[in-house]
This record gives C-alpha cells, sequence and structure tokens, in this order.
C-alpha cells in the first residue's frame, strides 16, 4: 500500500476540532466517570473495613474480660495441718482449703459459711493438691496458694453485676457481696492475667476452663490435614500437570476436582462419619479423623493451587533442563517443583488456616465432646477451637459468654499468624517471571 | 596445536564445506501440531564442524526443524513427525534411542536467555552433575572453568561464581547458556536466535563464539538475521512456509542463490 493511497483515504473526512464544546464535555463526562469509578472502590473498602472493625471491636469489648480471671491469694500453713505424707493425693485437701478460707472471714454461721464457699472455685482443693504434689516442700511451712473465685464473683469483681439489681435477680446475695467486699478489703482479691484460658483444658466451671485442650486438637488435625494432603496433593497436582495425557478422562479429573474445592465442608464431615467412623472404625472424636476430614477438604485447593503454581514457571526453565539432558523427573524436582515450592507452600498454609477455622465436618464426627484433658496424640479424643467455641457459645454462664469472644480472638489470632508466615514465604521466596 | 595450524584447519573447514562428513542427516522430516503440518519432507543435512545456518521468514518451520534434532519436540501436546533424522548414522526417533542421552549429545541454546536461577557455578556443573561426569570436586571446577573459558565468560564470571546466574547481563546470560550447553561435551550445539534478544555488542560476542566453538563442535543456528547466518554459517539452509527452498555454502547462497525465492528473501522481497 502506497502513501498515496492511504491519504485518499481521508479525503471528505472533516477535520476534527479537539477543543469544541462537544469535544470538552464529552472529555469531562469520561474523567467524570474515572472518579466515579475511584469513588465507589474506596467506598466498598471504607465499608469493609468499617465491618471489620466492628467485628473485632464486639470481639474484644465482650473478650476482653476473659483474658483476666479474679483470684484469692491465700496463705495456708501446711506444718501444722493434719496430712499423710505418704499419701499425699489422699489427703483431706478439702478440709484444708475450706480451713484456710475461714480463717479470713471468721466466726461465719453454718449457713453463711456455704454461701462464702460458695464464692470459689469448687476445685480449690484439687489446685492446692497438685500444687503441692508438685512441690512437697511447701508441706514444710507458710505457702500461697492461688484459688479462682467462682464465674458469678467473677462477674462481680469485673463490675459486671450491678448492685442495684434487686437481689432475686442476680445469682449473688447481697451477703455475698458484703463478704467479696471485706475480702477486697484485706487485698485477697486480684485480677491477673488469665493463662489458665490457655494452659487449662475445658472445664465445667468457667473460672477453670481453657483452650488447651482445643489448641493441641486443632494443631493435631491440622498436622494431620498437612502430612496428609501436602504430599498427595503435591503428587497429584505434578501427575495432572506434568505427565498425565490430555483426553476425556484427564478433562474429567479435572472438572471433579474444581467441583471438589466447591464442595460444602459439612459434606465432607459427613464423609468422615460414614467411612472413617463406620467403615473403618476409627475412634470418634479423634484429631485422627478430623484431620483425615480436613484433608479431604483442603487436597482439592491443594491440587489446583500446586498446578497453578507449576504453570507459573517458565517453559523456559524446563526447556533449559531437558536441554541439558535432565530427564522428566529431574527437570521436575530439580527446577520446576523447588521454583513453584514457595507458591505452593503460600497456598498449603492457606488452606490449612481455612481447615483451622472449619467447624461443621469437625461437629460431625463427634470433636464437639466435653473432654477436660489435651490429647496425647492423634488417637485421643478432644476438641478443636472452632468447635470448642461452638460449644461455649451453647453454654448459659456468663463467664462462658466473655471465653467465647476470648476463644475467637484466640482462632483469629492464628489465621493472623498462618497468613502472616504465608504472606512473609511469599515475599521472601516466591519469584516474578 | 598452534596458532598456526589452527588457522590453517579453519582455512580448510572453511574451503570445500560440501565435502565436510554429514554429522545429522534428515530424510524427509515432517511435523505436524495436532492436524496442522509445519514441516514438508525436509531433505537436509548437518555437516562435522559446521555452522549450518537455517533462515526464513517467522512461521516458516526452521525453529520446529531444529527442534526435532534433539527431540525437544517431544515435550509438546500432539507433536507427530515422520521421516527419518540419524545422528552419526543412528536413527534418534528409535525406539531403542534414550531421549536424555541424545540431548546430552545434542545440546541446545535457546532464544531468550535461560539460566537456572542458581549459582553461575550451579548452572554449569548441573548437566555434568546429572550424567556423572565429574568425579570429584575438582572434576567438576575443571569443568566448569573450561566450559566458561570456552564461552569467553571466564574472565567476567571467575570472581562470582557463587553469585546467581540470573543476575548477569542479557549477553553474559546467553553465553553462560551456552558455556551450560558445552559443559556436557555435546557433539552438536543447536542455536535457536540466540541472538534475538541481545544488543549489538552482546551479539557480536556471541557471533565469535560460535566462530570458535565450530572447531569443537558442530553447530545448527536459526536466525532471523541474514548478515547474521552471512557472518557466522558456513552453510545455509533456506526455509519457506514448511518447506526447504535451498541448503546451499553460505557464500553461494548471499551472492547467487539457485532459488528465486532465496534471492527474494536475501534482497528483502519478502518476509
Amino acid at each position: 500500500m502506497s502513501v498515496t493511497a492511504s491519504s485518499d483515504l481521508n479525503v471528505g473526512v472533516p477535520a476534527i476540532n479537539w477543543q469544541s464544546d462537544d469535544m470538552k464535555s464529552r472529555r469531562k463526562r469520561r474523567y467524570a466517570a474515572d472518579r466515579r469509578l475511584q469513588a465507589y472502590g474506596l467506598v466498598a473498602i471504607i465499608f469493609a473495613l468499617g465491618f471489620l472493625a466492628i467485628l473485632i471491636s464486639s470481639l474484644v469489648y465482650t473478650g476482653n474480660s476473659a483474658f483476666t480471671q479474679s483470684v484469692a491469694t491465700i496463705e495456708i500453713d501446711l506444718s501444722t495441718a493434719d496430712i499423710d505424707r505418704t499419701k499425699l493425693a489422699d489427703a483431706d485437701w478439702r478440709g484444708v482449703v475450706r480451713g484456710a478460707l475461714r480463717a479470713q472471714l471468721p466466726g461465719l454461721s453454718r449457713s453463711d459459711e456455704r454461701k462464702y464457699f460458695e464464692m470459689f472455685t469448687s476445685s480449690g482443693q484439687f489446685i492446692v493438691r497438685d500444687a503441692v504434689v508438685a512441690d512437697p516442700s511447701r508441706l514444710d511451712g507458710k505457702s500461697t496458694f492461688v484459688i479462682p473465685l467462682a464465674d458469678p464473683f467473677d462477674q462481680l469483681a469485673k463490675g459486671q453485676v450491678n448492685r442495684d439489681t434487686p437481689e432475686s435477680q442476680r445469682r449473688v446475695t447481697d451477703q455475698q457481696i458484703g463478704m467479696f467486699d471485706q475480702l477486697v478489703g484485706k487485698g485477697i482479691i486480684s485480677r491477673p492475667f488469665n493463662w489458665a484460658l490457655f494452659f487449662n483444658a475445658d472445664s465445667r466451671f468457667p473460672e477453670l476452663a481453657g483452650l488447651a485442650g482445643a489448641i493441641s486438637g486443632s494443631f493435631w488435625s491440622l498436622l494431620v490435614c498437612f502430612v496428609i494432603s501436602f504430599p498427595v496433593g503435591i503428587a497429584a497436582a505434578i501427575y495432572l500437570e506434568e505427565f498425565a495425557p490430555k483426553n476425556k478422562l484427564t478433562d474429567l479429573i479435572e472438572v471433579n476436582i474444581n467441583n471438589l474445592a466447591a464442595v460444602p465442608s459439612v459434606v465432607f464431615g459427613l464423609l468422615g462419619l460414614a467411612v472413617f467412623l463406620g467403615w473403618f472404625g476409627m475412634p470418634r472424636s479423634a484429631p485422627i479423623v478430623g484431620g483425615l476430614v480436613l484433608s479431604l477438604m483442603t487436597l482439592p485447593t491443594l491440587i489446583i493451587v500446586t498446578r497453578v503454581s507449576l504453570k507459573s514457571v517458565p517453559s523456559s526453565i524446563r526447556e533449559a533442563a531437558l536441554g541439558v539432558g535432565a530427564s522428566k523427573h529431574e527437570a521436575i524436582f530439580h527446577h520446576i517443583l523447588p521454583l513453584a515450592m514457595p507458591t505452593i507452600m503460600t497456598g498449603a498454609i492457606i488452606s490449612l488456616a481455612r481447615a483451622l477455622g472449619e467447624s461443621a465436618p469437625l461437629l460431625l464426627i463427634g470433636m464437639n465432646a466435653f473432654i477436660t484433658s489435651p490429647p496425647d496424640g492423634v488417637f485421643e479424643a478432644s476438641t478443636a477451637l472452632p468447635t470448642q467455641i461452638f460449644m461455649w457459645a451453647d453454654s448459659p454462664e456468663r463467664g462462658f459468654v466473655a471465653r467465647t469472644s476470648a476463644a475467637i480472638l484466640v482462632l483469629l489470632g492464628f489465621l493472623v499468624l498462618m497468613n502472616g508466615i504465608a504472606i512473609f514465604l511469599r515475599q521472601r521466596f516466591e519469584r516474578r517471571w | 596445536m598452534n596458532m598456526m595450524s589452527e588457522a590453517a584447519v579453519e582455512k580448510a573447514l572453511d574451503k570445500n564445506m560440501s565435502d565436510a562428513p554429514l554429522k545429522m542427516i534428515g530424510k524427509d522430516v515432517s511435523v505436524y501440531y495436532g492436524e496442522k503440518r509445519a514441516l514438508f519432507d525436509v531433505n537436509l543435512n548437518v555437516r562435522k564442524n559446521t555452522v549450518t545456518a537455517l533462515i526464513g521468514p517467522s512461521g516458516c518451520g526452521k525453529s520446529t526443524f531444529l527442534r526435532t534434532l534433539n527431540r525437544m519436540n517431544d515435550t509438546i501436546d500432539g507433536c507427530r513427525i515422520t521421516g527419518k533424522i540419524t545422528l552419526d548414522n543412528a536413527d534418534i526417533y528409535d525406539p531403542s534411542v534414550d531421549v536424555v542421552e541424545l540431548r546430552a549429545r545434542v545440546g541446545m541454546v535457546f532464544q531468550k536467555p535461560n539460566p537456572f536461577p542458581k549459582s553461575i557455578y550451579e548452572n554449569i556443573a548441573y548437566g555434568p552433575r546429572i550424567h556423572g561426569l565429574a568425579k570429584t570436586k575438582a572434576d567438576m571446577d575443571r569443568i566448569v572453568e573450561s566450559s566458561l573459558q570456552r564461552a569467553g565468560l571466564w574472565n567476567e564470571a571467575k570472581d562470582r561464581l557463587q553469585e546467581p546466574g540470573t543476575g548477569l547481563s542479557g549477553g553474559q546470560q546467553q553465553r553462560l547458556c551456552i558455556a551450560r550447553a558445552v559443559a556436557v561435551s555435546p557433539e552438536v550445539i543447536l542455536m535457536d536466535e540466540p541472538c534475538s534478544a541481545l544488543d549489538p555488542i552482546a551479539t557480536a560476542k556471541v557471533e565469535e563464539l560460535i566462530h570458535e566453538l565450530r572447531t569443537n563442535f558442530t553447530i545448527v543456528i536459526v536466525t532471523h538475521s541474514m548478515q547474521q547466518a552471512a557472518r557466522v554459517s558456513q552453510r545455509t539452509a533456506m526455509f519457506h512456509l514448511g518447506n526447504l527452498v535451498e541448503e546451499n555454502d553460505t557464500d553461494k547462497m548471499f551472492t547467487n542463490p539457485d532459488d528465486q525465492r532465496t534471492q527474494d528473501y536475501i534482497m528483502g522481497r519478502f518476509g
């Protein structure tokens, strides 16, 4: 095509006046559309952040009180107590504790005394016993013990009981409030950080209930989930991406993996209930089953993530390896997989984080049982963080309301931690091409 | 071998290129990508210690042919090859042929420099290591040094062998890739437009290198640049629309080609 031919095409086309009012207002409208789009985006982000802020602040508002626990610090002189040193576990610890408490407020009648003892956790005797068994030298003289207050009085100490409400409408009597104030006056009531929330297992009593069982149950479940889904997911992805022929069958497999990733998690729970518990007779409520069910749930996601990251390694690297005579598996394991690994790890951690927050499948396999000691391994019954939250949310005691929020905050903390690790790995090791 | 005799050998090689022994023979080679046919019965021979340039317009099948020579096309789904290609008179598509061995003997340098994202040392040591060419660390060091020497990169890289190969400039990266190919002592080196991503100075260095490598290796190079073909090669093959138009001594090809289409392409009348 020659130059003259192309200029012929312009004959008859009127000159464009870029400064005409029509053109100007047209451009103005286009800029306005730009600005509108930006504004919509900004509003959407503010909206999302606002909801996040509401969520977090409401959790902190209701949950913060669970991070402290009101306790009475009491000095007991065990050298004068009647205790058989050869049978420490069977000694009358209840009597010891009551004696020590009695000494704080002497001269109460028998019925008043019962009201008085209600103020302290009913497990005080076990706390003292365990402390002495752990350190028998305490028997030789005075030593101090920390006895948590029972939940209603913990609430009272935290100012969540309104003293103006009629006595019949609250769980603490005027008399008990009086006793409490006396104890406060003596300076034996304090509110230290509630380590029990992390180091105690579940309990019927809010003042003793903690997340240790749930945290270790979640840990074991995720460990099982990782150990199964990571190698299986990577192997499946490598096969599908690098070796599988492209045909109807592999297309079908691919479509089904994508579908599985979208299956509601409760379905995997039902499957686990029927297969792992029903057919294989695996233990109920055990982290091994929880981990298996969660790995079924994470596998499709992990396969998809791994395939995408394998695909994102440029083919030039593959060709370079094959070009110097590397076999297919050498090209994959020496070059492609290591380069894809940071992305795979990121994906794995994020899917594990999702599994950590999953409650429905665990409820179906019984990981919402009431279990008062942390599991020692994957075969022992336990709860998990989300199921523990579910159980606490169902409990009527005031103390559990705060503890539910606190447990949610702990769960969120773990999720943020895991996502943080994923982001760190991505920033630190991921290559861009 | 002293300088004089080396020059004499080179001169002898430059003369009578048509008489050099055949290293690789392509007979009636056709390549199909699925239904699409990319090469039509190509008969092309590669002569020993010769640089053979493959030229032609985009999409003419020259890269496809190059990649059949070390079976790189095997990695492409739906790619099918008919005809026969031999290396030292052995059919490389025979089922008994080990592709890993073939690719060690027929090395390749790609269009875009593609060093592994590892150290310079590791880039070169990788091939010898998987093939077990070095018994000791000292052997490996020797291979790395001589490969870098041959690729003319030793002086620039000797103090930074542990630094990543991807940190080199484009031209250096391409020479690193050549060193990597050389390190497994191939007999043939295939180069797929090795200079298309390089600036003129880096290109000149690579061309000089190709010239030197010819004494030890047989080289097949695909290039878009006619000047480059004229500068580096002794034999040139012209492809058009999947057909081999003409194969000739480079001198003759660029002065008095047998085929009108070659003449037109070289004169810039199409392509």
